[in-house]
């Protein structure tokens, strides 16, 4: 319930004060009230409203006594009256989640600073959790969270949804900002998978007629509802031989009621094909010259070379090891793990064991992660 | 709020331009000065007319040449009245130097 409100009373508050921190310290003012009270009194008829008039009321009282003490008199656009927090239960507030998400995702802010107060302002966790999730001490989390509130006001980042000539560039920032904290989570440490897949549905939801939003939604369901058949025990399990029983299938569902919705607007963008993807890999036979075809125009959008190194797996897997292989040759990715394993698959399954087995080597010297060395150490031990 | 959008290039890269290139960005540095938003401009010379000034000592030293050694030097200078930093980077981008290779700094200016 907390967790849920948070984002949404946030961002009222931002946009009524235009003041990060003044926004944050009320919120957290009126939430720990409710806290207090609540277990008591029950919950009011709007608990949303009423968090929302709280942190208001709170602040105002907060800015009064300062301007008393200070003498300042600029600091807010004359304050209505203070609200009785009790007769609060009609009103809707607007839902301002929106204009937060453009703020937090602002390009003129530092990544890692976006990243961490989109989890911070949308998400609502703790700056400790998520120092955790990236693996920096407390103290560094707060001065980064720190900055990018500072640049906010000092540079007068807008509150608000960009103009359509501009929405699509940022837009894309947005998505960005969402999938890499989906991808962190993908390693596992604090959920964030979850909590991306969460600020994916609240953007899905507000922006209803996004075919990339969708799709990226799409995207990460998908693919989490096959996270618990990922690992056996420490090991990495390939996609072929993962027990399908251990995913997620309503989830799976979901996910593509997403992607098709995408679709139907349209969608032909790279989180609508990577979806696409992700949901043929998800079936009980998988189309593989189908998925081939898709990495093909993910390819085209991208120019990535990974995308090509997937692309010619879906080639062997369709049945053409020795196209694939041909594909992988032409790849300029010397440095990078999955080259040289996939180009070591390939090379086994053309019987060219000794070639195979330099290939493997070279991926076992770029593995980094003890599941990934235990695999490829499999592998080698096979051949 | 204003900003200032300051224009580093490398030295001459307009001189290389053909003619009509080079008038039609002359064009576009203009409309951009005659912007109802724009509160101050200045374009700068080359930077090889820069002197550097500091004081040590109650001695007034000078040294020949910008501040920064960079290849990028600072070309020229618009404030600009802007209602939010994406207005003001709007304003930015319709500079013509950024697309020639150039950068423009966006700073906000401290309120009075």
């Amino acid at each position: 319930m907390f967790r849920d409100e948070w984002g949404r009373v946030l961002a009222s508050l931002v946009g009524y004060l235009h003041d990060f921190d003044r926004a944050e310290d009320a919120a957290q003012e009126a939430f720990a009230i409710a806290a207090e009270r609540w277990p008591e009194s029950g919950l009011p008829p709007s608990p949303g409203a009423w968090l929302v008039t709280t942190a208001r009321n709170r602040a105002i009282d907060r800015i009064r006594r300062e301007r008393t003490l200070a003498g300042k008199i600029h600091l807010l656009p004359a304050p209505e009256a203070v609200v009785d927090e009790f007769e609060f239960g009609e009103t809707v507030i607007k839902d301002e989640r929106l204009e937060l998400i453009f703020t937090c995702c602002h390009p003129a802010l530092p990544l890692e600073g976006q990243v961490a107060l989109t989890l911070r302002a949308l998400g609502g966790l703790e700056t400790a959790e998520i120092a955790r999730a990236f693996l920096v001490s407390e103290e560094t989390m707060k001065r980064r969270l720190t900055r990018a509130k500072t640049k906010i006001k000092a540079t007068g980042i807008p509150f608000a949804v960009p103009a359509a000539h501009l929405l699509p560039d940022r837009l894309d920032a947005v998505l960005a900002v969402i999938y890499l904290i989906y991808n962190e989570g993908y390693s596992g440490r604090v959920d964030l998978g979850s909590e991306a897949i969460r600020l994916g549905r609240v953007l899905g939801a507000l922006m209803p007629d996004e075919p990339e939003a969708h799709g990226l939604l799409a995207l990460m369901m998908i693919h989490q509802a096959r996270q618990r058949a990922r690992f056996s025990g420490e090991d990495l399990v390939l996609l072929g031989d993962q027990d399908r029983s251990l995913w997620d299938h309503a989830q799976i569902a979901a996910g593509r009621a997403e992607l098709d919705r995408a679709v139907a607007l349209g969608g032909r963008g790279a989180y609508v094909i990577q979806a696409a993807i992700a949901s043929l890999q998800a079936a009980e036979q998988i189309d593989w010259p189908r998925v081939a075809e898709l990495y093909q125009r993910l390819a085209d959008l991208t120019g990535s070379a990974v995308v090509e190194l997937n692309r010619a797996v879906a080639i062997a897997q369709a049945g053409d090891p020795a196209a694939a292989l041909r594909a992988v040759e032409r790849l300029d990715l010397d440095g990078y793990l999955y080259y040289h394993s996939t180009q070591g698959e390939l090379l086994r399954r053309l019987g060219r064991d000794a070639e195979a087995r330099a290939a493997y080597g070279r991926a076992l010297e770029l593995a980094t992660s003890t599941p990934e060395q235990r695999f490829l150490t499999r592998r080698l031990e096979e051949l | 709020m204003q900003y200032a959008l300051m224009i580093y290039a490398e030295p001459g890269y307009h001189e290389v331009l053909p003619e009509a290139e080079r008038e039609a960005a002359r064009a576009e540095f203009l409309a951009l000065a005659d912007d109802a938003r724009c509160v101050a401009h200045a374009q700068l010379q080359p930077a090889e007319t820069a002197t550097c000034v500091r004081v040590a000592g109650g001695r007034t030293l000078m040294t020949d040449g910008p501040f920064a050694d960079t290849k990028e030097v600072l070309g020229g200078v618009y404030v600009v009245e802007a209602a939010n930093l994406d207005e003001a980077i709007e304003l930015a981008a319709r500079i013509p130097t950024v697309r020639l290779g150039g950068v423009v700094e966006v700073r906000p200016v401290v309120a009075p």
